[in-house]
């Protein structure tokens, strides 16, 4: 560890990993409650058990980028953090206000729930993704504030490169864009256009810069290639992204109510938003085969190669196939969604904060990377959640063209319901991977605890 | 990434003539950015053209209330100011950085010419009324125009940081892979509006 501050990052990781695990446990839960509707009833109904899944992914990615970015920022502004402090308290702050919250789901009705947390001072909550309580909500925006506060500070008293600047403004952004979760217009048309802002400007418009400059962090400490070579890379691949995330935002207004237009920007925007994922995948390859070390860390470097390719599927190439305007016709809010959103969330943020966990975990462990032991029990994790990754998206694809086939296309439409009845093959399948994934993620955790002689010195 | 090794040619007689003999002129990286241009507009042309052979009495009509006049005009500036940068490169690999920094202003200047006009036909037509949801062919005409109008900004602020870095002396008759990337990006601005006037104004 370069530098004393970085350590902060510590329980930043161990509470995103803690999360995780809930995460795919709730993710376990409700996707049996797909073929099993009353399992857990009345105690966890499927809405409270989605709402948790959904909520606790957005959380523990945000504290896996809070610790990636206190680690990686004192180290490329080779200053120590402006107030380590101010770090920790945040990090209490946010772990309990996000514990509270979860609580809050599980043990009151959402309602009542809404009604002790003044909602009916502002109404905010009752919307996908954003449904944290007022105060949660103006609690998530103090931590970002002061976390932003802390990052920019710091780079600011220190060496100012291009991966600091990145993802100094993914970081801004994701601040900014948050803001729009507190408009809530009456209006529906309105009010999904403006949510599209949380949600779509986040996951593919600033998030992917946050995303971009950690890959370039870890990948230059992974193969010591210069520096002036990965940050052209990163300016071309942010660059790229924005022009088409931001106006690929058009392929979610296809039916809501907004112009028609955006049935053309939407699709062409939106169907070249694959390059950029394309290109950090040549980007990472071509990174690691043109090293100039052999970093002991190898698992880093696997899952840095990961992050490339599955967010290219995921994000890239199952994103394409629903993107343009004709086939989202029938394809909108269908399994065929759920898939995508399985593998572009795993593939881009989750593999990529668990890229940097695995990078700076042995460091702040105080070595440069684990024993070979305990790196070959990582990649056993990171290929049993990839693989098994890689067929929940499939059986979710497969639910979603029987489900798009008989819900949409064909001359004798069925009801949603007895849709879902025939899919049931395809989630109980969807299930058995989950399971799978569940055993990698415990792998992972094992992976922390394997003890060896032969430690490599930091 | 193979300019800096290609930059580093020694010999006199090969930095009188060019450079770099082989491969794209400019920074690598300009050209996944052009290649990324051209696939979009590319795009946005085939989807003009396939609409426009479900509506062509629409597109014809509504295609009458543009100003070819006013879109010559531009066509001719910026063929005027692709020819200055290509004086602006061939100046610099003389080594004259004076002179590449008036040939590429030159360029700038009329890229001003070419956003005032387009400022006054856009004008014209919001005057008008019409909005990108007035009907299909305006909605392409403005789209295409506007994104192609952002590229004539993009690329006067490039120009103008070449230019800049000129004016410094930061080019010579062997470095100068700047002034090659900013023109090759000037050049596809150029480019595409080539292919856009016939295709929207003028092509019955």
């Amino acid at each position: 560890m370069q530098y004393k501050s970085q350590a902060v990052a510590k329980p930043y990781f161990i509470a995103a990993i803690g999360l995780f695990v809930g995460q795919i446990l709730f993710g376990l839960i409700m996707g049996l409650q797909y073929v099993i509707g009353d399992f857990l009833f009345p105690a966890i109904p499927f809405n409270v058990a989605r709402m948790v899944h959904t909520n606790l992914l957005i959380v523990w990615l945000l504290f896996g980028f809070m610790g990636a970015s206190y680690f990686l920022v004192p180290e490329e502004s080779e200053t120590e953090l402006y107030s380590p402090k101010l770090a920790m308290i945040t990090f209490w702050v946010f772990l309990v206000a996000g514990a509270l919250t979860v609580l809050g789901y599980l043990l009151v009705p959402y309602a009542t729930l809404a009604k002790f947390t003044g909602n009916d001072l502002l109404a905010t909550m009752g919307r996908e993704f954003l449904e944290q309580p007022l105060i949660t909500k103006v609690g998530i925006v103090i931590v970002a504030l002061s976390f932003l506060f802390n990052i920019a500070m710091t780079v600011l008293k220190g060496r100012k490169t291009a991966i600091s600047l990145v993802l100094l403004l993914g970081l801004l952004g994701l601040a900014v864009f948050f803001l729009f979760s507190f408009y809530n217009p009456a209006n529906l048309v309105k009010d999904k256009f403006y949510w599209w802002w949380v949600v779509h400007l986040w996951v593919e418009g600033v998030w992917e810069l946050i995303l971009g400059a950690i890959l370039a962090f870890v990948l230059i400490k992974v193969t010591g290639v210069d520096r002036e070579v990965i940050e052209k890379w990163l300016y071309v691949i942010i660059t790229m992204t924005l022009i088409t995330g931001i106006i690929g935002t058009g392929h979610h207004y296809y039916w809501i109510g907004a112009p028609e237009y955006w049935q053309w920007w939407g699709s062409i925007f939106s169907a070249l938003e694959p390059i950029p994922f394309f290109m950090m995948t040549v980007f990472a390859f071509n990174m690691v085969n043109r090293r100039r070390r052999e970093h002991p860390n190898k698992v880093a470097t696997l899952w840095a190669l990961g992050t490339g390719v599955m967010a290219f599927l995921g994000a890239g190439l199952w994103g394409f196939l629903h993107t343009l305007a004709p086939i989202n016709f029938y394809t909108h809010g269908t399994q065929l969604t759920a898939a995508h959103g399985h593998m572009a969330f795993y593939g881009a943020y989750v593999a990529v904060v668990l890229t940097m966990i695995s990078y700076a975990m042995p460091i702040l462990r105080g070595r440069a990377a684990n024993s070979p032991k305990a790196q070959v029990v990582e990649m056993w994790a990171f290929w049993l959640m990839s693989v098994s990754m890689v067929f929940i998206t499939l059986f979710l694809t497969g639910a979603g063209i029987v489900q798009i086939w008989l819900q949409r296309v064909s001359d004798t439409p069925m009801g949603f319901m007895a849709v879902q009845d025939q899919v049931a093959i395809f989630y109980w399948m969807r299930e058995g991977t989950g399971v799978v994934f569940l055993i990698g993620l415990i792998v992972y955790l094992c992976s922390f605890f394997v003890k060896s002689e032969s430690k490599v010195a930091a | 990434m193979n300019s800096q090794s290609a930059v580093m040619v020694y010999e006199p007689q090969a930095v009188q003539a060019v450079s770099r003999e082989e491969g794209l002129p400019g920074d690598f990286a300009i050209w996944i950015f052009i290649f990324a241009e051209m696939l979009a507009f590319g795009v946005l042309f085939v989807a003009y053209a396939f609409t426009r052979a479900g509506n062509v009495e629409l597109f014809n009509a509504s295609q009458q209330t543009l100003s070819q006049t006013a879109g010559a005009i531009n066509t001719l500036v910026l063929i005027t100011s692709s020819y200055f940068v290509v004086r602006g490169v061939a100046a610099i690999k003389r080594g004259l950085s004076e002179q590449c920094a008036w040939w590429l202003s030159g360029a700038v200047l009329l890229g001003g010419v070419f956003v005032a006009i387009k400022l006054v036909e856009f004008h014209a037509k919001f005057a008008a009324g019409i909005s990108l949801s007035t009907n299909a062919f305006y909605m392409f005409y403005l789209a295409l125009t506007f994104f192609h109008f952002m590229h004539v900004l993009m690329g006067m602020i490039i120009l103008g940081c070449v230019i800049a870095k000129a004016r410094r002396g930061g080019y010579s008759a062997r470095d100068h892979v700047g002034v090659e990337t900013g023109a090759s990006f000037w050049h596809m601005v150029d480019l595409l509006w080539i292919i856009l006037f016939p295709l929207v104004y003028v092509i019955r």
